[in-house]
């Protein structure tokens, strides 16, 4: 258009487009040419790794630091942390494991790591577990390993899913924490009457309600049977699965109201203005959301999801464990393995617990110090379990558990009704069938 | 029958514009092939360059990708390991659409008054504000800067902002009308009846203030003797706005209309901040569904594809309709 009065010459323009493409073409072809072992990266050889994290959040980014801060004054090796936003970090796995991963990384214990073993993308690490495999009891020996028998992650932490109160509430009002179903409906009476929301409740996330989902199928069908349906290995449209909604149904009314709508940071605040008597979760989520809001975590306490079939009792709870991995594809295996062989370890772990204030440490006799009561009482509980599950994402495929059950449980929790729970269950079924293939 | 001659002497500003541009088609060709003739060799190799580079990123950035998209939607990938990884699936992944997937006709469904909204209504209240501001009413400017601000803030923003405004306990809309206790709370983003209009106000609080600013620039621009002719001949406002100002500005009202199009088929920022994980019953989107089916641990990149393709299918038939109303046009004149 206005091209002819224009001082800057056609030859010029062209002139800088070709510098400009000398030196993006480089760029573009190094960026092109992922994976190769030859790749000069910051890692370099000898004595130090790098280590993706997805520790993303302030507080538990600082508890990883020292942590691997300790690694280093232990076993000489330098590391050097690579922080990505724990949903992008999982999100990209996929690629991240293809591509150029870093040597050592965070990850998740369960079918979510099981998963990437067996597409070959984890190094096995049973050297490492012939060195610290004692520090550890069977359970978490039996989480760490792949479905080929060998090992692939060493653990960190772990933290109990149960249901949260207020000493105060309960002091003030005479209630009783209860241990059966009975008990605990009729808990859920009270509080209403008392003019409490009886459990604080959010879904808008949609993985806090899967957490119910599990412990309910926990307690009324046991845990070798919550395993099976999380492998597919029993239909969805199963009359035990209706069960488990069915009882869920029963105390979806003494729940949070529009939970659809809520994310659970705003029912942990619920809870911790007290307009709310329970509530059912992670230590991981509403401690650290009473840390966070400066509220009292000495007020807070727990306890485990009552019992509903006797045969199984109290016997089982969901406690996701994490840990770290090897990429198969990492640079220097030798020292990653070296820096895990001090992280399996009690002393490594109270490192890393000096900091956090909810989870708690996984190795035998580890001795935290810096424990507090709800710390102390997640290590008992978890101890007392015959079984734990990991959570619904981490032991079944991932994608099923959140394109699939997340919104089928949101539209459980938005219409509960017989006819809805059945043909929801015919829904998950039929998707299952295309997921679960091989 | 008198409309039909005024509006005939309205149209000069056209008439006479065509004259000259058939002359400048006419000139073209001429000059073009005598500077073709004595390109050196050296401005061949420009030429080449010029042609071939926009030619080879349209092929790797816009053909490849969409080739690809149809290719595997007949396939079934995770996404992990080579090529022969890559199952063969024949019409499967549209077919567990069709008849499986519950979120698959919603999401189709919500497009579809997605696009609704906004070209009943959306559109047509962006032009209005700009009608309004441009008859240069007391403090116009002010209102139009309060329409613009959303068009300023990313989509994200927005939807972060209006998350906050339909938080269920702690929004502003619930706590404004009291309807923030847990016997008679409104779950604005939650409910699944509700929360596709939520969301869509978020969306058309933005496309109001879009269209106002594009409309307003077109009227901004519009010829004043035309309204003064058309108040001689006694037209009311909405008569000079139907039959004058309207038609005139046609060229303005394609684009928009072409916006709007595409800005209620790519949408998708607002309701993935609004659903705050996997995608709220109510809201599904095609855009969404593809994104959580390719984007992930656990990866169906067949099934997405499939997905992506439906998509592109539905997007194909308003820019084709644009594309043939454009050329028949340029034919015609």
């Amino acid at each position: 258009m206005a091209a002819p009065g224009f001082p800057t010459s056609r030859r010029s323009v062209l002139k800088g487009l070709a510098t400009l493409g000398a030196v993006a073409l480089p760029g573009f072809a190094a960026a092109c040419s992922s994976g190769g072992d030859s790749g000069s990266s910051s890692s370099g050889g000898g004595n130090s790794v790098t280590f993706g994290s997805n520790y993303s959040d302030s507080a538990p980014k600082q508890a990883f630091a020292d942590l691997t801060a300790a690694a280093t004054s232990s076993t000489g090796v330098s590391i050097k942390v690579n922080t990505t936003d724990h949903n992008t970090f999982q999100n990209n796995i996929n690629s991240y494991l293809q591509g150029t991963p870093d040597d050592l990384f965070t990850w998740f214990a369960g079918y979510r790591m099981q998963f990437f073993a067996q597409q070959g993308l984890i190094a096995p690490l049973d050297d490492v577990w012939g060195k610290i495999g004692s520090n550890f009891n069977t359970a978490s020996q039996g989480l760490s390993k792949g479905l080929d028998g060998h090992y692939y992650l060493v653990p960190i932490y772990n933290y109990p899913w149960v249901v949260f109160y207020n000493k105060s509430t309960f002091t003030q009002k005479g209630y009783t924490v209860p241990t059966t179903w009975d008990e605990y409906i009729n808990l859920a009476k009270k509080m209403k009457s008392d003019g409490l929301i009886p459990f604080a409740f959010a879904d808008k996330d949609g993985w806090p309600a899967l957490g119910t989902f599990d412990i309910i199928n926990m307690r009324v069908n046991g845990y070798e049977y919550h395993m099976n349906l999380m492998a597919h290995k029993v239909p969805w449209t199963d009359s035990k699965v209706t069960d488990v909604f069915n009882q869920w149904a029963e105390l979806l009314p003494y729940c949070q109201s529009g939970a659809t709508g809520r994310i659970w940071q705003d029912a942990a605040k619920t809870l911790e203005n007290k307009q709310a008597g329970m509530m059912f979760q992670g230590t991981n989520q509403v401690a650290a959301q009473y840390v966070t809001d400066g509220k009292d975590l000495a007020d807070l306490d727990f306890f485990p999801f009552p019992a509903i079939n006797p045969t199984y009792g109290q016997d089982f709870m969901d406690a996701p464990t994490d840990g770290f991995c090897i990429a198969k594809k990492a640079k220097n295996t030798t020292a990653a393995k070296k820096v895990l062989e001090y992280i399996g370890t009690a002393d490594a772990e109270a490192t890393f617990l000096k900091s956090d204030q909810w989870d708690v440490a996984i190795a035998n006799n580890a001795n935290v110090p810096t424990y507090n009561e709800v710390q102390k009482k997640s290590v008992q509980v978890i101890s007392a379990c015959k079984s734990v599950a990991q959570f619904m994402d981490r032991d079944t495929d991932p994608g099923f558990a959140s394109n699939v059950m997340i919104p089928a449980i949101q539209k459980f929790i938005d219409n509960p009704n017989a006819g809805n729970i059945k043909s929801l269950q015919s829904s998950i079924e039929a998707q299952a069938k295309t997921i679960f293939l091989s | 029958m008198s409309t039909k001659t005024r509006r005939g002497s309205f149209s000069p500003p056209h008439a006479s514009s065509s004259p000259e541009g058939r002359e400048r088609r006419l000139n073209n060709p001429r000059k073009s092939r005598r500077r073709l003739r004595s390109l050196s060799g050296r401005d061949k190799l420009v030429v080449a360059a010029l042609l071939g580079i926009p030619l080879l990123a349209d092929l790797v950035f816009v053909w490849f990708p969409a080739l690809a998209s149809i290719a595997l939607s007949f396939t079934r990938w995770n996404g992990i390991g080579d090529f022969s990884t890559i199952e063969a699936y024949g019409v499967q992944n549209y077919k567990i659409a069709t008849t499986i997937d519950p979120q698959f006709w919603p999401a189709v469904e919500h497009n579809a008054i997605w696009l609704g909204v906004f070209v009943c209504f959306a559109t047509p209240l962006g032009m209005l504000f700009a009608v309004i501001i441009d008859r240069n009413i007391k403090g116009s400017r002010i209102y139009q800067s309060v329409l613009f601000l959303p068009v300023m803030l990313s989509l994200a923003l927005i939807g972060i902002i209006w998350e906050l405004i339909y938080s269920p306990n702690y929004g502003l809309i619930n706590t404004l009308i009291g309807h923030n206790h847990d016997y008679n709370l409104i779950n604005w983003l939650g409910d699944p009846k509700l929360n596709l209009w939520a969301v869509l106000v978020e969306a058309s609080w933005r496309q109001a203030g879009y269209v106002m600013v594009l409309y307003l620039a077109g009227l901004k621009a519009f010829d004043p003797s035309l309204r003064e002719a058309a108040l001689m001949d006694g037209a009311n406002p909405w008569q000079t706005f139907t039959r004058v100002v309207f038609p005139v500005l046609k060229p303005i009202n394609i684009v928009i209309l072409v916006i709007t199009v595409i800005e209620s088929l790519r949408a998708y920022d607002l309701v993935y901040i609004n659903s705050h994980g996997p995608v709220l019953p109510g809201l599904e989107l095609l855009s969404i569904l593809v994104t959580q089916n390719i984007v992930g641990e656990q990866t169906r990149i067949g099934y997405g594809s499939a997905l992506g393709v439906v998509l592109l299918i539905i997007s194909l038939v308003p820019i084709t309709i644009f594309l043939v109303q454009n050329f028949r046009r340029e034919e015609v004149r």
